[in-house]
């Protein structure tokens, strides 16, 4: 137990660093985290239901703008609900939660309420019924914690779920580069900001198969990550040009499609993004060019956006855009006046509205943004959808 | 079509008060008839309109007033005014019919300042030559100060001798083929006004008479000598009677197409003509050698290996060929990239002129204008080996060959090299330095306490309004958005703090998440095209396209001398490309290193643009030395501005 607990730990401090770069990476990190934490507990599914939320609660409390861990808790409180109810359909009378991959869960969220309001008005029936749902769920599970065998072959259901969750997460590359080519014609203009390794696959994919493009890398300020993909891609001997990041409303133009990996995807269709995403969407708007997003559905993100740009969002080191020196230079001059004349902005992502968003092509296939919200309730439970009930309740 | 064009020189004057002035002269009352008339009329000439006005407008023709022009420069004038007056009192010339005839006169009636009118017509598209031309018959004006917002309303009433001799000789063009039913006759006023301008016209005939001007000459070197020669033959045609000067005109009036299109401005130098490199590359001081990795879609824009002409060109100084060593100091600079703003580079450039200029001497059995003339073009394309001209800087060549092509003949060497001197002064104080005063006290009327402004890179002339609206004591703070890879926001950022304003600090990718709470983005440009486009640093589209799209008005503040007839509708056409270099090593983070030698690898490259044109849409209002105009109304300061090369 403790062990475990270390490694809790262990992950929390990486997220809260930010020494977990990419969203799959750190995915698949607390996938495999859960994985652990399931085989170490002797529990039922109702108290590993509150476990994992525990855990859950800890690393999303690390780093609240990492959206994918809490896309990972709630995976895998689905996947135990879900096993948990496969057990159980002979042995009992099955609990009213039908309405589990249904849109009217969404009431669920915190974030839009008159959204909220209005379905909770629609849909008052199942509601009620979700509301029942709880409890019956609870008491039921606590009648049947000594049946070992049972309990065993629930645990490794589980363990199986999740193990199937972080193969879908190492594999999603894959899968989401098979549909390049039908997206990619013959003498493409492509453009792309900073670095994506989900972009990266999806172009070599496509160049794989005998397809040749142009690819203009934004070089994506402040971390400069487009100087590697544009280095990669030459590799490939793909033809690649390497643009600043104002040069893009210049060459937007000339380009056939936008293809770029995100952070998130929200559940209205919108994006968190790398900063930058929205002035590149806002051109691919303009100029008509299709702005693809390659995303693996571990970005899928439950959670409607409320003031994105701030509250998930991430300031990072002032030092990435002006070096100490001429920081400490320039604040020499606010020292009389007390207050400070320089502030110096440098945030890490961009929401951009699932209105400039063409397509979203995940590794189930491309969809509309307006559809998104379909895939959340195919992937989440509705009861999960807001993690921190403990304090509340 | 004649009709129209009397039309539209009366009403064009009024059409200087661009901005938002109020117009000194009320409309006349046949407006309603002249109004919707004009298709091409700018938004604010809304001012008075002539009685002659037929519905439909066709753009006039401009190779006839160019004749105009130089009728009224070599022909003695008072016959025609004479004439003038008796189709005033209907003495059938030709095929003409009398109540054609009172037509006719309107234009006439407020012809103090048809002239003006008529000037502005033409330089909507014409190229310099022209002005040079065209110059001949100003030299009257000539005298007065070029530019300013004064100077205009000062010049206007001296304009009119020739003004109404023009006229004179464009109405007898007009009257066989207007078919218009007169609209109403010439009051008292304007008859007096009518006769007045005769008057004056003929005071100025003699006074031209006296001084012949060199009409054509070193003044249009890029123009094909029978063009020039062709249009002497005209003059000479015209002077014995005024009757063949009819039959000139509509000599003239025959081979117009290809004068017109020698008017668009010439196209520029193609990098992807491989011939025409070849025949560049003979003549250029500068060694060049091609980049390595080309990127294809910038075939037609010079891609250079960087760092190599410098030292190279350094060793050169002192082998003086025929450089002026000012000239070659300034091209250095530009090429080491240590001046570098519009302003900086056109006053750097003028002032090495300046000292060229006083520096030299006419060889013998050569004529001074024409010898100065090419001195100046080999001193620019040593220039523009260093780096491509701004268009600014364009303008200010232009200006400066004008002057020198209309130096009367009379002056000698000694007087012509301080004229142009002081030429040169004064266009450095009235175009840039006063202008740039005037701007700042436009735009800091924008500026409301509690604003947040945004500005982007640095515009001295961006500066210099915050600074002074800082001064007003405005409370405000201001948002510096800065882009990789000249990060030019930092001095400006730290020029600014340093002065005590309250700043925030980012980079381009950011401007979604700032302009949230930005009340006002202030834009500089390295030039203001003719269809609205802004085009300067890289960059400015993205941030205008974001403020636009949050709703935030955009100002770009520009001085009048940057503006062109010139139409741009992309960036990749016309733009100039940035050292490569540049854009793999980035300032201060050793960290970034992942393209370190990308020369190597055949797949990659670099592009560093730097310049983009702003589309028109996203601009709320362009302030300028005229006053803040809407993004259509360029055009009009174009014209309105091509015209102050002349006086």
């Amino acid at each position: 137990m403790a062990e475990v607990q270390g490694l809790v730990n262990e992950l929390a401090t990486k997220l809260r660093k930010r020494k977990v770069e990419g969203s799959r990476e750190t995915a698949r990190l607390t996938a495999e985290l859960f994985r652990t934490v399931i085989s170490q507990q002797r529990v039922t599914s109702a108290a590993l239901v509150e476990v994992v939320r525990d855990v859950g609660q800890k690393l999303i409390a690390a780093n609240p703008v990492e959206l994918a861990v809490g896309n990972i808790v709630r995976r895998v409180l689905r996947i135990i609900r879900d096993s948990d109810l496969s057990l159980e359909v002979g042995g009992l009378t099955l609990v009213p939660q039908g309405d589990d991959g249904d849109i009217v869960e969404e009431d669920d969220k915190p974030f839009l309420l008159s959204d909220a309001i209005s379905q909770t008005i629609l849909h008052q029936p199942s509601l009620v019924a979700q509301l029942e749902s709880k409890p019956n769920l609870v008491r039921h599970f606590e009648g049947k914690a000594d049946k070992t065998p049972r309990s065993w072959q629930f645990k490794h259901q589980i363990i199986e779920g999740v193990n199937d969750l972080i193969e879908d997460i190492n594999t999603c590359h894959e899968q989401i580069a098979d549909q390049a080519l039908e997206l990619i014609h013959q003498n493409e203009v492509i453009l792309t900001l900073g670095h994506s390794r989900t972009v990266k696959k999806f172009l070599y994919a496509a160049k794989e198969k005998k397809r040749s493009f142009q690819v203009y890398v934004a070089e994506g300020a402040p971390k400069h990550l487009g100087h590697v993909l544009a280095k990669e891609l030459a590799e490939k001997h793909l033809q690649t040009t390497v643009i600043s990041d104002s040069s893009v409303f210049a060459i937007i133009s000339r380009v056939n499609m936008v293809i770029v990996g995100v952070h998130a995807v929200m559940a209205n269709g919108g994006v968190i993004a790398p900063v930058g995403m929205n002035m590149v969407a806002l051109a691919a708007k303009k100029y008509a060019v299709p702005f693809v997003v390659v995303a693996g559905t571990h970005k899928l993100c439950p959670l409607f956006p409320n003031n994105p740009e701030v509250l998930l969002n991430d300031m990072r080191c002032p030092s990435e855009l002006l070096s100490f020196g001429e920081f400490s230079d320039c604040m020499d001059y606010s020292i009389g006046s007390g207050a400070p004349l320089l502030n110096v902005v440098n945030p890490a992502f961009d929401y951009v509205p699932p209105e400039l968003v063409s397509l979203f092509v995940t590794e189930i296939g491309g969809y509309h943004p307006s559809y998104i919200y379909r895939l959340i309730s195919d992937y989440y439970s509705s009861e999960d959808l807001v993690l921190q009930q403990k304090p509340a309740s | 079509m004649d009709a129209r064009r009397a039309s539209r020189t009366v009403i064009d004057p009024k059409v200087r008060h661009v901005g938002f002035f109020t117009p000194t002269a009320e409309p006349a009352p046949s407006r309603t008839q002249s109004g919707p008339a004009i298709p091409s009329s700018p938004p604010l000439s809304e001012s008075p309109a002539s009685n002659s006005l037929s519905p439909v407008m066709i753009p006039p023709s401009r190779h006839l007033s160019d004749t105009v022009a130089i009728r009224t420069a070599a022909v003695p004038v008072p016959e025609s005014a004479l004439r003038r007056k008796d189709s005033g009192e209907q003495v059938p010339v030709g095929s003409y019919n009398p109540s054609e005839s009172l037509l006719g006169t309107s234009p006439v009636a407020s012809s103090p300042s048809s002239r003006v009118g008529d000037g502005t017509l033409e330089f909507s598209e014409e190229n310099s030559v022209q002005w040079y031309r065209r110059s001949g018959s100003g030299k009257l004006a000539s005298s007065l100060p070029g530019g300013g917002l004064e100077s205009a309303t000062l010049r206007t009433p001296l304009e009119v001798p020739e003004k109404s001799a023009m006229v004179v000789s464009k109405v007898q063009n007009e009257v066989p083929t207007s078919s218009e039913p007169s609209k109403a006759k010439p009051t008292k006023a304007e008859r007096r006004a009518l006769q007045e301008a005769q008057r004056a016209a003929k005071a100025a005939a003699q006074a031209e008479g006296r001084k012949p001007t060199p009409v054509s000459g070193g003044a249009a070197p890029s123009k094909p000598v029978k063009q020039s020669s062709q249009k002497k033959e005209t003059q000479k045609k015209d002077t014995p009677t005024v009757a063949s000067s009819v039959v000139a005109s509509d000599k003239k009036g025959g081979d117009r197409p290809p004068d017109r299109r020698k008017d668009v401005p010439p196209p520029r130098m193609q990098f992807d003509d491989k011939s025409r490199v070849e025949k560049a590359k003979r003549r250029a001081v500068v060694n060049q050698t091609e980049a390595k990795n080309r990127v294809e879609l910038f075939r037609h824009l010079p891609q250079y290996e960087r760092g190599t002409q410098l030292p190279d060109l350094e060793s050169k100084i002192f082998q003086l060929d025929p450089m002026h060593p000012a000239i070659y100091k300034v091209g250095l600079k530009y090429l080491a990239g240590d001046i570098s703003g519009g302003n900086a580079r056109c006053i750097a450039m003028l002032k090495a002129f300046q000292e060229a200029i006083r520096d030299y001497s006419t060889p013998p059995k050569k004529t001074l204008v024409r010898d100065l003339t090419a001195k100046i073009s080999s001193y620019v394309s040593f220039f523009i080996e260093c780096r491509p001209l701004s268009i600014s800087m364009g303008n200010a060549v232009r200006f400066i060959k004008s002057r020198v092509a209309k130096l009367p003949i009379s002056l000698s060497e000694a007087e012509a090299k301080s004229t142009l001197c002081s030429e040169i002064d004064r266009f450095i104080n009235d175009k840039i330095v006063i202008a740039d005063k005037v701007i700042v006290r436009h735009a800091a009327t924008k500026i409301r306490d509690g604003d947040v402004l945004l500005t982007y890179g640095s515009s001295c002339v961006v500066e210099m309004i915050f600074l002074h609206a800082h001064e007003l004591g405005k409370q405000f703070r201001v948002v510096i958005v800065d882009s990789r890879p000249k990060l030019e926001g930092q001095a400006l950022l730290h020029r600014l703090v340093a002065k005590g304003l309250t700043c925030t600090y980012t980079h381009i990718n950011a401007v979604s998440y700032i302009m949230h709470e930005v009340t006002r983005v202030f834009l500089g440009a390295a030039s203001v095209l003719s269809n609205g486009t802004v085009y300067s640093r890289v960059g400015t589209a993205c941030v205008a396209m974001v403020a636009h799209a949050f709703c935030v008005p955009v100002l770009v503040c520009c001085e009048a001398y940057k503006f062109h007839e010139r139409v741009q509708l992309d960036s990749i056409c016309s733009n100039e490309l940035g050292d490569p270099d540049a854009i793999a090593k980035v300032s201060g983070r050793t960290d970034v290193n992942y393209l370190d030698n990308w020369a190597n690898k055949e797949n990659l490259q670099l592009l560093n643009l730097m310049y983009d044109a702003t589309p028109a849409d996203y601009i709320s209002m362009i302030v300028t030395d005229y006053g803040m105009i809407p993004p259509t109304s360029v055009p009009v300061i174009v014209r309105e501005y091509g015209r102050e090369h002349l006086y």
